[in-house]
């Protein structure tokens, strides 16, 4: 064991008041630690939940930040008590704040109070996605003419990068259209019932793009985006929804700026 | 004032203008006020920025930083480093600050006499540490490693506090000189963190000022603060940057100014950030005082020459 590791754990028994301090933050049932005081004597309970509101305050708004459709639909009232349960049961691990909140679709799925909304999770899918697709790194995308230089006997062997943007979701929800309705600044009506709607997220450039996918074209993307050639892509894209358009798919793909680069598949014997 | 503050990397190719920061009051960079700044003729004072924010991969964010940086010097401050916790501190994230100090070469590099990570948890705030002479050892240990990466010293900044730990056999500014002796670290005198700390724990801001190692302050924070109460009744005030300035606070800052010279001066507007023009006129405040100082300090040269 490093000299360091055995110096900080001999810290560590000797007085571990990062351990004391933390016990209660997330617990507003829990008494101030023993190792706090305020000065001459004076008590530490207000005092200690200064500390205890800033990190709950904070992180609600943290995901009020980073969920601003889910917030619009919800109303600030009922979201922020919905975050409060969730930042007290999953709080973050990583400094960066815009990375937090993965896991918060998933809570507001199992989170009582939002049954009545099932589309919910999905829109806070769609902006965890938007939000990754913002931070990502940024690529030059592949033009929208890149697939016009390779033979067409040799199509069906095409590979694509997927540009580090690109997101594929898939919904049983019209989510792009509560989304883009959430998103703007303009009035938003009733949710409807609609047609479940999948969707590409991109960011060609600087600003993060959300279309809907046409029918089969969310498992055609996810094909792609895993690696494989483009006649399989179609393939299972075909093979779940008839209707599929090839044509019209990867046209609409190169357009969003969705790859960086496209290359024949035994071109790049990789590991 | 001190050599801590500009860095000196001559030999390195520089992607960015040098934009000396010496005596110039700046503000907290905000991404809803690019448009605004961009738009600003001249263009003056510096920016501060929460290097976290800047650590994903790429995106609008390093895009609105790298104009700033063309145009302004530019202050990486550090907030969630827990360089005075008891843990070792996360390489992944001190790789990351590194990497940003590389890339945007700013003018000042600061980060907290505090902690905020815990085990695995992030708790997103700075929160406070007993001052003894084991939790003086771990800190240094800490700064030297923040510094032995990146490649120069930092500035470390003076905590607000609500609570005290019995267990502190050393006075804070004590404690803070004993890290700058054994770092050779410079100091981010945050004046409103020194007003909201004496008036929660009952102590004189000009006392603590008269204790501080002002030689080795590189940078001022100014900001506002909201007041609440403690469980006996009495004033409790929140280092809330939510704010203007308080008067008190600019008071203090023209005694400090007064003795250390006019230091560059950071307003410090976080939450409920008010429009470019408001934020721009705290700053002018600010730069004012800079300059009165500046200018009486450089009549007595003159009148001694
Ligand atoms: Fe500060």
């Amino acid at each position: 064991m490093p000299q360091d590791e055995l110096q900080s754990r001999d810290l560590g028994r000797r007085f571990d008041y990062a351990a004391a301090f933390t016990a209660g933050l997330l617990d507003p049932d829990r008494a101030p630690p023993d190792a706090v005081s305020g000065p001459n004597g004076k008590a530490a309970i207000k005092r200690y939940a200064v500390y205890r509101n800033n990190v709950t305050v904070s992180l609600i708004d943290a995901l009020a930040a980073s969920f601003p459709a889910t917030l619009r639909i919800t109303g600030p009232d009922f979201f922020r008590a919905m975050a409060r349960f969730h930042v007290r049961e999953t709080p973050p691990s990583s400094p960066l704040l815009f990375e937090y909140g993965r896991d918060f679709p998933d809570f507001i799925e199992r989170y009582e109070y939002a049954q009545s909304m099932p589309w919910l999770a999905d829109v806070a899918r769609m902006e965890r996605a938007w939000l990754d697709a913002y931070h990502a790194a940024d690529a030059e995308p592949l033009a929208s003419g890149a697939l016009a230089s390779i033979p067409p006997e040799r199509l069906a062997d095409t590979v694509f990068v997927p540009h580090p943007a690109t997101r594929a979701m898939r919904s049983r929800y019209p989510v792009v259209t509560i989304f883009a309705a959430n998103r703007s600044d303009g009035p938003v009506g009733r949710i409807e019932a609609g047609d479940p709607e999948d969707a590409l997220v991109t960011r060609p450039g600087l600003e993060v793009f959300v279309r809907h996918l046409p029918p089969g074209g969310a498992v055609f993307l996810d094909r792609l985006m895993a690696g494989e050639p483009l006649g399989a892509a179609a393939a299972a894209a075909f093979a779940e929804r008839a209707e599929f358009d090839l044509a019209a798919n990867i046209a609409g793909l190169l357009q969003a700026g969705a790859f960086t680069a496209a290359h024949q598949e035994d071109e790049h014997d990789e590991p | 004032m001190n050599g801590l503050a500009a860095p000196s990397r001559m030999s390195k190719t520089s992607r960015f203008p040098a934009h000396p920061v010496a005596g110039l009051a700046g503000t907290s960079f905000k991404h809803e006020h690019l448009p605004a700044i961009l738009g600003d003729d001249p263009k003056g004072g510096f920016f501060e920025v929460h290097a976290e924010n800047y650590m994903g991969a790429g995106g609008p964010p390093h895009d609105a930083l790298t104009k700033i940086r063309r145009d302004y010097p530019v202050s990486l401050h550090g907030v969630c480093m827990s360089i005075g916790g008891p843990r070792l501190l996360d390489k992944a994230h001190l790789g990351r600050f590194k990497a940003l100090v590389d890339r945007y070469e700013p003018a000042l590099v600061s980060e907290h006499l505090a902690w905020s990570t815990h085990d695995t948890t992030y708790y997103n705030d700075l929160l406070p540490l007993p001052y003894t002479h084991a939790t003086v050892s771990r800190v240094a240990d800490h700064i030297d490693e923040v510094q032995g990466t990146i490649g120069r010293p930092i500035l470390l900044e003076n905590p607000s506090t609500y609570v005290l730990f019995p267990a502190s056999t050393m006075s804070e500014t004590d404690f803070i000189r004993e890290l700058v002796r054994r770092t050779g670290c410079g100091l981010l005198l945050d004046v409103n963190n020194v007003f909201v700390s004496a008036t929660n724990h009952g102590f004189s801001a000009l006392s603590y000022l008269a204790d501080f190692p002002l030689q080795n302050v590189g940078e001022i924070h100014l900001a506002g603060h909201a007041a609440q109460e403690d469980d006996e009744g009495d004033l409790l005030l929140i280092d809330s940057h939510d704010g203007p300035v308080a008067d008190a606070v600019w008071k203090l800052f023209d005694v400090v100014i007064g003795r250390c010279g006019p230091l560059p001066t950071l307003i410090e507007w976080d939450s409920a950030i008010p429009d470019w023009p408001v934020l721009k006129a705290e700053t002018a405040a600010a730069q004012a005082i800079l300059d009165r100082h500046a200018d009486s300090l450089f009549g007595k040269a003159h009148a001694a020459g």
